[in-house]
């Protein structure tokens, strides 16, 4: 019903490869920090396209709840609780803040919801600048813990002290999440969710609730977030109120835009690229939010689907385009 | 089997359904027919739970449905489909029938996440009855296309099977056949007598008499919101209210 | 008492400004049903251009803010034309992303042309009125009359003449509009220009009281966004009334509650009262 064609998925194979040795090809320690940041951004994005793309609910508070995230952790881990608590934690609690605020605006079609998200958003980001007993004020939490040591039998442990250990705990979550998707999306359940974005009022008289899907969407994906943003603070070691920002999520929205909406790898391929690119565009300074504003209009204008989307498009086309060369030649030799 | 009382549906002032009760007998086919605006499909919203009513109570058996949300009337067994062909256009066929057979299934949350046995179980049970539905609708063949390359007739198909699939008691059907050509109606047409004679109830919303006059059963007439009258084509159609109502309406047209 | 005269008089002429702003957003809504995100970033433009017009190039206050009113009714009519035309029979959310973009363009484009720090507008009219007790700089009471007379001309435009009929025609009902035989395109951009010039005028108004800087159009469209919807979607009356009640609501919680959270308030009764009430407080029951 829902399996992929090999090709696919030995590219996938490589590209794990390719990210599993990625400690031993990029010595440079920058670059290697970049990445790492990418895969916490691909984590959190991929939670937004669930959102987003598959269910069609435009979300401006993504940021907000990775910034709970990131919160949560600092605050936890800063009173003495261990990471491995903290992480599932702060998650929980930007799921269920997802819940509060979801369970009076997704009953709602329309414009309201994506108002009110980034009114939410704006609201997260003022309180974490000016509570300062417990967000520090403007300038945040510092000194955040590094996760603790696993001990594993017979082989000693696995530690987090250095930027690889954190980069190897990153990519393992953003495989659990793309996984948990994968599960999600390729189901009768995950139709549902398409179901909802596509047509509301049929998905309605066929016995989906779609209140409850919207709200399952969108808890789910703050959980997602949640867990990017606590990942986040320990990795950096410090969070201030950018980290919950509004800037924040309208990056989380240029990746899974350009990336691709609705299509699992779009979001990763957005959160690896675009800050690589911007990385590489340093030169422009202000220039280049003032060039990917225009490029998120361009895109949702001209290739809706994103660069993914249009890469498989495109693939459609040449396998169309091959299979007409294939009866073509057949009914030449025939 | 589906009883409706004293039914009324004001808007802003306006009536578009007044004191209408009639009912639904099980393995029939009924029509509902009326001039434009007579509030045909405002019923069929009011049975659903689209819209609310202002007055009046809907029964399915005996169980009162009144003002249940659109997914419970539809998991109470009440299926339908609408004027305009709604479909899900950016999925593939067989996720059409997939989604319509939903509800049906324990496909949740963590059943889905943790790959339960109970979810090999549905979703298996879900493809199968959708491509035994689609073999019903003559579109087995066509279960891979995306929506937008069926043709018109295949759409209508399409948006009964939607209903169908889930097994419903009652299919209620909003101009099935409209837009369609004489040879195309008349495909949908047996494909309607072939749902009923498979035992499932059909209520439809229909404009063209000729159609109507050789597959029901039954006719209830609408004028302004109001029922003028209840019978077999044959009684209907020597009414003098709904020759008057006809007539009427043609003259103001 | 003095200081609550002095928080109700500054409460009015908040409320003058978000009166406008949300006037503007509210005809754009009810017309093309698109959140236009970008909003307040026209009206944080429409502020640097007359700070260019009046300033950079020295021609003067009024004539700065007409040219200004002019400009955005052009960059109106252009963000019609090459953002939300295009996407009118794309999905609804399509639309909402395009406008985003157009906030993040807006923004950087200030930040780009006239750098991160704050600019001041040398204030045309520095003089001050004493009445009840309470100071009243003549720009601060311009900002009151300003708004008055901006919304009896739009009120006299919208019912009066065969233009602004057409605007409620369509607001009403872009199908039968279009049968009529209205251009409905035209009308649009038509909508738009005045929503942008209108978010002009208030920027001009209120600029040379406080500093210009690129992300100040933020928080004041979320604000527009929060009185639209609890005046009714597309409702010029709500919009109004909202807006006054809001800068009052916020001078006296800012006054007497608190200044750093002053922001908090509109956004907070926002969410309370769309979980109570989930159309608005004057919104349309959906049919």
């Amino acid at each position: 019903m829902f399996t992929k064609p090999i090709h696919t998925k030995l590219l996938y194979l490589v590209i794990l490869a390719a990210a599993l040795l990625l400690p031993w090809y990029v010595p440079d320690a920058y670059i290697f920090q970049i990445v790492t940041m990418s895969v916490i951004f691909a984590i959190s994005t991929s939670g937004m396209n669930l959102i987003l793309g598959y269910t069609g609910q435009v979300t401006l508070a993504h940021g907000a709840f990775f910034g709970i995230g990131a919160y949560g952790v600092a605050i936890m881990t800063k009173a003495g609780i261990s990471f491995w608590l903290a992480l599932p934690a702060s998650a929980l609690i930007s799921a269920f803040i997802g819940l509060l605020i979801g369970l009076p605006t997704l009953r709602t079609r329309g414009a309201y919801f994506a108002i009110v998200t980034l009114c939410f958003g704006v609201i997260v980001w003022i309180v974490s600048g000016n509570w300062i007993e417990l967000t520090g004020g403007h300038n945040g939490i510092f000194g955040i813990p590094r996760p603790s040591a696993i001990p594993v039998p017979f082989f000693g442990e696995i530690t987090f002290f250095t930027q690889t250990g954190m980069y190897y705990l990153s990519l393992a979550f953003l495989l659990i999440v793309l996984f948990a998707l994968h599960r999600l999306v390729y189901s009768v359940f995950g139709l549902t969710f398409m179901a909802v974005r596509n047509n509301e009022p049929l998905a309605d008289s066929v016995g989906i609730n779609t209140f409850t899907t919207k709200l399952v969407s969108f808890v789910a994906g703050n959980f997602i977030a949640g867990i990017a943003g606590g990942l986040y603070a320990a990795i950096i070691g410090a969070v201030s109120p950018t980290a919950a920002g509004y800037m924040m999520t309208f990056n989380f929205l240029i990746f899974v835009i350009l990336g691709g909406m609705a299509t699992l790898s779009g979001p990763v391929v957005g959160a690896f690229a675009i800050p690589i690119i911007m990385e590489f565009m340093q030169f422009l300074e202000d220039f280049r939010m003032l060039i990917f504003g225009a490029l998120l209009i361009l895109v949702i204008i001209y290739f809706p689907m994103g660069l993914v989307g249009g890469l498989r498009r495109l693939n459609e086309k040449v396998v169309a385009w091959r299979q007409r060369k294939t009866t073509e030649s057949g009914h030449a030799s025939s | 089997m589906l009883r409706v009382e004293s039914l009324t549906k004001r808007f802003y002032g306006l009536v578009a359904v007044h004191e209408l009760s009639f009912d639904i007998k099980k393995g029939e086919i009924l029509a509902i027919i009326g001039p434009n605006g007579a509030g045909k499909s405002t019923v069929f919203n009011l049975i659903t739970g689209t819209l609310k009513p202002t007055s009046g109570r809907i029964y399915i058996e005996d169980q009162e449905i009144t003002g249940l949300r659109p997914y419970k009337v539809a998991s109470k067994g009440i299926s339908r489909t609408f004027q305009t062909t709604s479909l899900f256009d950016q999925l593939r066929v067989i996720d059409n029938l997939m989604i319509g057979y939903k509800w049906r299934t324990g496909l949740g949350f963590w059943n889905t996440l943790l790959h339960t046995p109970a979810w090999k179980a549905y979703q298996t049970e879900a493809y199968k009855r959708s491509m035994e539905t689609l073999d019903f609708l003559g579109l087995a063949d066509k279960s891979d296309y995306f929506v937008p390359a069926l043709s018109q007739e295949e759409q209508k198909r399409l948006a009964i099977g939607i209903a169908l699939v889930c097994k419903p008691r009652i299919l209620l059907l909003d101009e099935p056949t409209g837009g369609l050509i004489q040879e195309e109606t008349e495909r949908v047409t047996d494909l309607i007598r072939r749902v009923r004679d498979n035992g499932t109830t059909v209520c439809l919303i229909e404009h063209k008499m000729q159609m109507i006059m050789g597959l029901v059963d039954r006719i209830v007439v609408l004028n302004y919101g109001k029922k003028i009258a209840d019978g077999s084509p044959d009684e209907v159609k020597s009414d003098q209210a709904v020759i008057q109502a006809y007539l009427g309406g043609e003259v103001n047209a | 008492m003095e200081l609550f005269l002095q928080q109700l008089f500054n409460g009015i002429m908040f409320g003058s400004t978000y009166a406008i702003v949300a006037l503007g957003l509210t005809l754009v809504m009810g017309i093309l049903n698109i959140p236009n995100f970008a909003h307040g970033h026209l009206y944080m433009l429409g502020g640097y251009c007359l700070f260019f017009f009046a300033g950079t190039l020295g021609l003067g206050y009024w004539a700065g803010m007409v040219l200004s009113v002019a400009a955005l009714g052009l960059v109106g009519v252009l963000m019609e034309k090459f953002v939300y035309r295009p996407l009118n029979d794309q999905p609804h959310i399509n639309a909402f992303i395009a406008a985003v973009g157009s906030l993040l363009f807006l923004e950087s484009f200030a930040l780009v042309v006239w750098g991160p720090q704050g600019l001041r507008i040398p204030n045309p009219h520095p003089q001050a009125i004493e009445l009840l007790g309470i100071t009243m700089s003549v720009q601060r009471l311009l900002v009151i009359i300003g708004a008055i007379v901006l919304i009896a001309g739009l009120h006299l435009f919208m019912k009066k003449t065969i233009a602004g009929a057409t605007i409620e025609a369509v607001a009403q009902n872009r199908e039968g509009a279009m049968l009529t035989g209205i251009n409905v395109n035209r009308v649009s951009a038509m909508t738009f220009a005045i929503s942008t010039g209108t978010a002009a005028v208030a920027a001009s108004l209120i600029s040379p009281i406080f500093m210009l800087s690129p992300s100040m159009g933020a928080i004041l469209g979320m604000k527009a966004f929060v009185i639209v919807i609890l005046g009714g979607m597309g409702s010029v009356p709500g919009a109004i009334l909202g807006g006054y009640l809001l800068g009052l609501i916020e001078a006296l919680g800012g006054g007497y509650i608190s200044a750093a959270y002053k922001d908090v308030f509109a956004f907070a009764a926002l969410i309370l009262i769309l979980s109570i009430k989930p159309t608005g407080l004057f919104g349309k029951r959906e049919v």
